[in-house]
């Protein structure tokens, strides 16, 4: 039961890394970015290539996954995404819609549709098991490992856009970009950064993810959804917000695909449409994207 | 332009275009000339119902779907379904799936009526993807993921005698060729009512259409259901003329290419539905020749483009010189 607890608590968290960019993109720039899945499946092949093709140690890689998915962000908010922030939000879900499709193609086409296999350092394999025989807890280390780098993650984040400059800045260009530009605050260039980095977390989460939720070609299709959940139902407006969604639906998904495999995801679905029709804002939104 | 009364602008908008009519002659045309491409054509026929579906949802009320697969699937499904268990009249069992769709999209209208352009993103694409894990465990039911089998239908009854469903596909293409137009027409005279002209201005603002006394939920909801009746109807056809019902119907993939196949042809005109079905299966068609594997890319690769240049200045003449009641 606790296992199960601890497991769902760690897949939430890897979920809140994979998906805090586009809570992002979607609070500031009320951008339907559906795209989002690709930057972290650049993240998860550049850890696994490196590892199985160069021999790069697994920690080594995180850093380089967490550039190259933010360089690639820079790269694309600077050239594509920046004309479509204006147009309407179907022009936007067409628009990403045809960026994961090329990107799943191309994946497919350069690398082999086949599920990519990631051997994790020994240190990180195996579990601590606690407690008395008959209710232990099995801690997996790399699921531990998993959240004690996203809760520090978090914890960097929240003071980040808490309490930096540029935190304020971003806050400032949230509540009203015009007002904000009007200050003398380059909201260009906060979105360039913001997207850069929301990009470069994804891609962070997906080589932490691609040992759990597993990584072939698909899966910016596969994990769209469940970033659109954790961002919808977490509501756009704070950092919090989607924390706790993503934890809820962490826990929800694995205990549901523990107790009633029949249903599999259908309860968090389920969840989400009625969460979503009772709170359309989210759970934690006090009413922004429009 | 002329000045017109209303009375005379109104009866302008609902009269028949030259267009429309050759449109509906060279439907009829390509049955007898084109026997040969009957399998292709007959997909062409259903999908562009299926676009003609969602137009009426996103080009007509503005809502913007990503699970417009859902009804297609409840109604390829419970076609495939009655036929098998019931009776194999295809006629009954068109009358049925859409008649089950309807009350699905009813259903569905209500989780749609709040929210902002996300939260209704979000709910369309959760109601098609618990369908799809729906039919992917309930495999004694739906077959799971090998998909319904043995779907035999019987002789299509028409005035002019009963003809069995042949490999060619020209009955196959015959008969979806009658619903879609039969329904078009039906949309069509839907879309030039009072009704469909509310609609519009409740898309293009909803709050001043609510003040002016338009009741805006009960008209989403409405139309909705109607959609949802298109879109059955387009899935029962496939499940008839392919007697076969798989997972693919409620894939994700099928609500992206119907919404690509709109906005090929154009929204809020009713036929965009037609020429995007027939432009995107012949561009499909010819990609999926030259690169079988690959061809999403390429697909995606002209999505990109399009928006980016906006999709109103690719648009084909014909939306030039025809008017609308434009702001």
């Amino acid at each position: 039961m606790l296992t199960l607890l601890f497991d769902g608590v760690a897949y939430g968290m890897l979920l809140f890394v994979l998906a805090v960019g586009l809570a992002v993109t979607l609070g500031l720039m009320n951008f339907i970015n559906l795209a989002h899945g690709a930057f972290a499946m650049a993240g998860g092949y550049t850890t696994v290539l490196l590892m199985n093709k160069m021999g790069v140690p697994f920690l080594a890689t995180l850093p380089i996954a967490f550039l190259v998915s933010a360089a690639a962000g820079a790269l694309l908010e600077r050239t594509l995404y920046r004309p479509m922030y204006a147009k309407p939000h179907l022009d936007q879900v067409l628009f990403s819609i045809g960026l994961v499709f090329m990107t799943v193609a191309a994946v497919d086409y350069f690398i082999g549709s086949q599920q990519q296999i990631m051997q994790l350092p020994s240190y990180l394999k195996g579990r601590f098991d606690l407690g008395a025989a008959n209710d232990y807890i099995g801690i997996g280390k790399y699921r531990f490992f998993i959240i004690v780098v996203c809760a520090l993650l978090t914890v960097v984040l929240q003071m980040v856009l808490s309490r930096s400059r540029f935190g304020s800045r971003l806050r400032a260009a949230v509540d009203d970009p015009r007002v904000a530009s009007g200050l003398g605050i380059d909201v260009n260039r906060v979105f360039l950064l913001t997207f850069a980095v929301g990009s470069g977390l994804a891609g962070l989460g997906g080589a932490l993810g691609a040992e759990i939720l597993g990584l072939d070609p698909t899966f910016p299709l596969k994990f769209m959804i469940y970033f659109l959940i954790v961002v919808s139902v977490g509501g756009t407006t704070t950092i919090t917000g989607p924390l706790l969604a993503a934890l809820l639906l962490g826990i929800a998904d694995v205990a549901g695909k523990y107790y009633v495999p029949k249903l599999g995801a259908f309860i968090v679905y389920a969840l989400m449409i009625l969460i979503l029709v009772w709170r359309p804002q989210g759970l934690f939104g006090r009413g922004a994207a429009k | 332009m002329n000045r017109l009364s209303v009375n005379q602008s109104l009866k302008q908008a609902t009269a028949w275009r030259w267009w429309e009519v050759a449109l509906l002659v060279a439907a009829a045309a390509s049955w007898f000339l084109l026997g040969k491409h009957s399998l292709l054509l007959n997909e062409i026929a259903i999908l562009a119902l299926f676009a003609v579906s969602l137009d009426l949802v996103l080009g007509y009320a503005g809502i913007v779907s990503l699970g417009h697969a859902a009804f297609f699937g409840v109604g390829a499904y419970s076609a495939a379904l009655f036929a098998k268990h019931v009776m194999p009249d295809p006629w009954v069992g068109l009358t049925l799936a859409i008649a089950i769709s309807a009350a699905f999209g009813a259903l569905c209208s209500l989780l749609i009526l709040r929210g902002s352009d996300l939260t209704r993103l979000m709910v369309t694409l959760g109601v098609a993807s618990i369908l799809y894990e729906l039919a992917n465990k309930l495999d004694h039911i739906t077959g799971g993921a090998d998909g319904l089998q043995g779907v035999v239908m019987a002789p299509l009854l028409t005035p002019f005698g009963s003809y069995a469903f042949d490999l060619q596909g020209r009955v196959a293409f015959g008969y979806s060729l009658t619903v879609l137009v039969v329904l078009l027409l039906i949309a069509r005279k839907l879309v030039q009512s009072p009704f469909g002209v509310s609609l519009k201005a409740l898309r293009d603002n909803r709050l001043r259409a609510a003040s002016i006394g338009l009741s805006v939920n009960a008209r989403i909801a409405a139309v909705y259901t109607v959609a949802a009746a298109l879109a059955g109807a387009a899935g029962a056809l496939t499940a008839q003329t392919s007697g076969f019902a798989s997972l693919d119907v409620l894939d994700f993939h099928r609500s992206a290419d119907v919404l690509l196949v709109l906005v090929i042809g154009g929204t809020g005109y009713l036929y965009g539905g037609i020429f995007g079905a027939i432009a995107f299966k012949l561009l499909h068609d010819w990609i999926a020749a030259w690169t079988p594997q690959y061809w999403t890319f390429w697909i995606g690769l002209f999505l990109v483009v399009l928006m980016l240049v906006g999709r109103e200045r690719l648009l084909k003449p014909w939306t030039w010189w025809q008017r609308r009641g434009q702001p």
